[in-house]
C-alpha cells in the first residue's frame, strides 16, 4: 500500500487529536458537573473519522450520527460554534436548537446529524443524487455504526445508491456495539462489508486503528465515488471504548475484551507512525497543546455565551416563521 | 377556455415547474415512462421531456425515496417524491416526521427542506383497508409541514405549483376519485397560495369546513338545502395545515354555526382541532355546538356496501345541518 505523505499524515494527526482532545474535554466538563447534556463518547474511534474527513474535499457533504463529534470537528466546524451548540447557546451552529445530537453546519458540509440510528443513509443518497443531477462533483459520506446496518433504511439506501451509481461513501464505523448490544448479539455474519456484494457494490473492510490502512482505504473509496463508478461501503473496524452515552452503564462490555482492544488503541499507534516519519515528540506535543488551548478558549466562550431567546421556539418552524 | 382533469392539471403543473427550474425532479415507484408514467399517470410524458435522471423510477423503497428527497432538498434541489398510496407513508414516517419536518428548525434555519411528497388515497374505489386511508391528521400534528389537498382540477394545478415553490416540505394528498374531475384550465403559471382557503359556496346560516373529495358532497348537500331555505357556507380549506384560520373564524362569526366534515375517521381528526379552535375563539358568536362529521372509526372495508356505508353520509350531513339550524 502506498505510503502516506508527511503533509497528509500531519493533517490526519491534527484532525485525530482535535477529535480526541474535544472528547477528553467534554468528558472532563461532564465529570466536573460544569455541563449536563447528552454526550456520545468517541474514544477509540478518533482516527476513523479523522482519516475519513482528511480524504474528503472541503465542500463534500457529510451525514453523521449522534456520535458524530469526530466527523464534525475533523471536518472543520469552527469549534466555538460547535461548543456553543453542544452547550445549548445562542452562539451555536444551530442557535442552540439542535444540540449534541443534531449538529448542522452546511458551511463545512455537515448537512445532517441524526439521532435516529440508520436514518442518515437514505438522506445521504439524496445529497449525492443532487450532486449527480447538477454535476457539482461533490462526494457525500455518511457515517454510521454497526447497529445501523440492521435497519431497513440501510438496505434500501444501499440498493438505491448502487442502482443509480451515486457518488456516495457508506462508512460503517464498526465499533462492536449497537447501543448496549454487542455485535455478535445483533448480527450473525462476520462483517458488514461483505453485504456490499449483495447489492453489486464495492466493499472494503479495513483496520480503523491503523492510519496506514484506514486512510488509503478512504482515499480509494473517495476516488471511486467521485469518478462516477458508484458508491462504496467501507467498514472500518474500531472499538467504542466507553458506554453508549456518557454516564451509561457499560458492565455488559467484557473487561478482558476492553483490555484487548486497548492494545489496539489508534492513538499510540498513530503517534508511533508519526515518529517513524521523523516528526519529533516536541512537534506532536505542540500540536496537542495548541489544540487544547483552542478548545479551552472555545469552551470558555461557550460557557459565557448567551442562552437563546425563548422566542426561538416560534422561529424556523416554517419559512414564514424564519 | 379548455377543460382539464385533475390528473392533467397536476401533470401540467409539474411539467411547467420542471421546465422552469432544473432543480425540480420527480422520484417514486413506477413514475417513469418505462413503467407507464405513474400508476395514476400523473407523471406521464415527463420522462420523454426531461429524461430518466429527472423522472427517476425507484425500487419499492419508501424510506429511501423520502430520504433521497430530503437529502436532495437540503442540497438546494426541489424534489417531488411520490408515495404511491398514502397508507405506505407508515413505512417512511421517520424520514418525514423526524427529518423533513424538523431539519429547518433543528438547524436553526440553515437547512430548509423544500420537497413535495405526493400521495394518493381515497375511500370508494374498493381498495380495502391498506390502500384507502386519509391520514392527514398525522402530518397536521407535526410542526414544520404543509398539508395540502385539492378538491378540483384548477386548484390542483395552482396548489401543486405553490407546493413546488414552497421552501418547506409539503404533503400533497390526491384523492383517487378526484383525478377525473374537470375544471376550466387556469393556464400556465397559475398558483393557489398555500394556507388560503376558498369559500366554495357563500351562505349565511351555517359554516361547513371541509377539504378534498368531501367538498363535492358538501356542495351537493348545500345546494339541496338552499331549496329548503337553509343557507350553507362551504369552506374548502385546500391547505389543511397550517390552515386558514382567519377565513374559517370570520365565516363562523358571520353564520354563528359550524360543522367540520372530512373523509378521515372522526376521532382525533383535523375536524376536532378546527371545532375546538372555533369554540375557543368564536364562543360569543356561536348559536350552538360545533359538530363534527367524519369516517367510521374502523378500517376501510372492502365490500362495496360496507365501504359506501363507511363514508360520511350526505344524509347525515344534511341531518346535522338541519339539527344545527333548528330545522330538523
Amino acid at each position: 500500500m502506498a505510503d502516506i505523505d508527511r503533509e497528509k499524515l500531519l493533517d490526519i494527526y491534527t484532525r485525530t487529536m482535535k477529535v480526541n482532545r474535544t472528547d477528553e474535554k467534554f468528558r472532563a466538563l461532564l465529570m466536573e458537573g460544569k455541563v449536563a447534556v447528552m454526550y456520545y463518547c468517541v474514544r477509540g474511534q478518533e482516527l476513523v473519522s479523522a482519516a475519513a474527513m482528511a480524504a474528503l474535499e472541503q465542500d463534500d457533504y457529510v451525514v453523521c450520527t449522534y456520535r458524530g463529534q469526530g466527523e464534525q470537528t475533523a471536518k472543520g466546524i469552527p469549534i466555538e460554534k460547535w461548543w456553543g451548540e453542544c452547550l445549548g447557546k445562542d452562539t451555536g451552529t444551530c442557535k442552540g436548537k439542535g444540540g449534541t445530537m443534531h449538529i448542522t453546519d452546511p458551511d463545512t458540509g455537515i448537512m445532517v446529524t441524526t439521532g435516529v440510528v440508520g436514518s442518515g443513509l437514505p438522506i445521504a443518497n439524496g445529497l449525492a443524487m443532487a450532486s449527480q443531477n447538477n454535476g457539482d462533483g461533490r462526494v457525500t459520506l455518511v457515517s454510521f455504526g454497526d447497529g445501523a446496518a440492521n435497519i431497513g433504511g440501510f438496505h434500501e439506501a444501499m440498493n438505491m445508491a448502487q442502482l443509480y451509481k451515486l457518488p456516495i461513501i457508506f462508512l460503517c464505523q464498526n465499533n462492536r456495539y449497537g447501543e448496549h448490544t454487542a455485535y455478535a448479539d445483533h448480527t450473525d455474519s462476520p462483517d458488514i462489508s461483505s453485504r456490499a456484494s449483495g447489492y453489486g457494490m464495492k466493499g472494503i473492510k479495513v483496520d480503523g486503528n491503523d492510519v496506514n490502512q484506514i486512510y488509503p482505504a478512504m482515499e480509494e473509496a473517495v476516488a471511486h465515488a467521485r469518478s462516477g463508478k458508484g458508491p462504496v461501503l467501507v467498514e472500518a473496524m474500531c472499538y467504542r471504548m466507553m458506554g453508549h452515552f456518557f454516564g451509561s452503564d457499560f458492565s455488559y462490555m467484557p473487561p478482558e475484551h476492553l483490555e484487548e482492544m486497548q492494545r489496539e488503541d489508534p492513538l499510540p499507534k498513530l503517534r508511533k507512525v508519526m515518529l517513524e516519519h521523523q516528526f519529533t515528540e516536541e512537534e506532536l506535543d505542540k500540536i496537542v497543546a495548541d489544540i487544547d488551548a483552542e478548545i479551552d478558549g472555545a469552551v470558555e466562550h461557550a460557557l459565557a455565551a448567551d442562552l437563546p431567546s425563548t422566542d426561538e421556539i416560534y422561529k424556523d418552524v416554517l419559512e414564514e416563521t424564519a | 377556455m379548455a377543460e382539464i382533469t385533475m390528473t392533467e392539471a397536476l401533470n401540467k403543473a409539474i411539467d411547467e415547474a420542471m421546465a422552469e427550474d432544473d432543480g425540480v425532479f420527480c422520484l417514486g415507484e413506477d413514475v417513469a415512462a418505462k413503467q407507464g408514467g405513474g400508476v395514476f399517470k400523473v407523471t406521464s410524458g415527463l420522462t420523454e421531456k426531461y429524461g430518466e435522471n429527472r423522472i427517476r423510477a425507484t425500487p419499492i423503497s419508501e424510506t429511501a425515496i423520502v430520504g433521497a428527497a430530503v437529502g436532495a432538498a437540503l442540497a438546494g434541489q426541489r424534489p417531488i417524491c411520490e408515495i404511491m398510496l398514502m397508507n405506505f407513508v407508515g413505512v417512511c414516517m421517520d424520514q418525514i416526521v423526524n427529518h423533513a419536518a424538523k431539519l429547518r428548525f433543528m438547524s436553526g434555519g440553515q437547512t430548509p427542506c423544500p420537497m413535495v411528497l405526493r400521495t394518493t388515497t381515497g375511500v370508494g374505489v374498493g381498495f380495502g383497508g391498506q390502500h384507502s386511508d386519509m391520514l392527514e391528521a398525522w402530518f397536521a400534528h407535526v410542526a414544520g409541514i404543509h398539508v395540502v389537498t385539492p378538491s378540483n382540477a384548477a386548484d390542483a394545478r395552482g396548489l401543486m405549483r405553490a407546493s413546488i415553490d414552497a421552501n418547506d416540505p409539503v404533503i400533497f394528498i390526491e384523492n383517487i376519485l378526484c383525478y377525473g374531475l374537470k375544471s376550466e384550465d387556469p393556464g400556465p403559471g397559475y398558483r393557489v397560495p398555500l394556507g388560503k382557503a376558498a369559500i366554495a359556496k357563500e351562505g349565511s346560516d351555517i359554516t361547513l369546513v371541509t377539504y378534498g373529495r368531501t367538498v363535492l358532497d358538501a356542495l351537493e348537500v348545500a345546494g339541496e338545502l338552499d331549496k329548503e331555505g337553509i343557507s350553507v357556507e362551504v369552506i374548502d380549506l385546500r391547505t389543511i395545515a397550517p390552515y386558514d384560520e382567519e377565513t374559517v373564524l370570520a365565516s363562523v362569526r358571520k353564520t354563528g354555526r359550524a360543522i367540520t366534515l372530512h373523509e378521515a375517521v372522526r376521532p382525533f381528526g383535523t375536524g376536532a382541532e378546527i371545532a375546538a379552535n372555533i369554540q375557543e375563539k368564536c364562543w360569543d358568536s356561536l348559536k350552538g355546538p360545533v359538530r363534527r362529521i367524519g369516517g367510521t372509526f374502523s378500517a376501510v372495508p372492502f365490500a362495496t356496501v360496507l365501504e359506501q356505508a363507511w363514508i360520511p353520509q350526505k344524509s347525515d350531513l344534511a341531518g346535522q345541518i338541519k339539527a344545527s339550524v333548528g330545522k330538523a
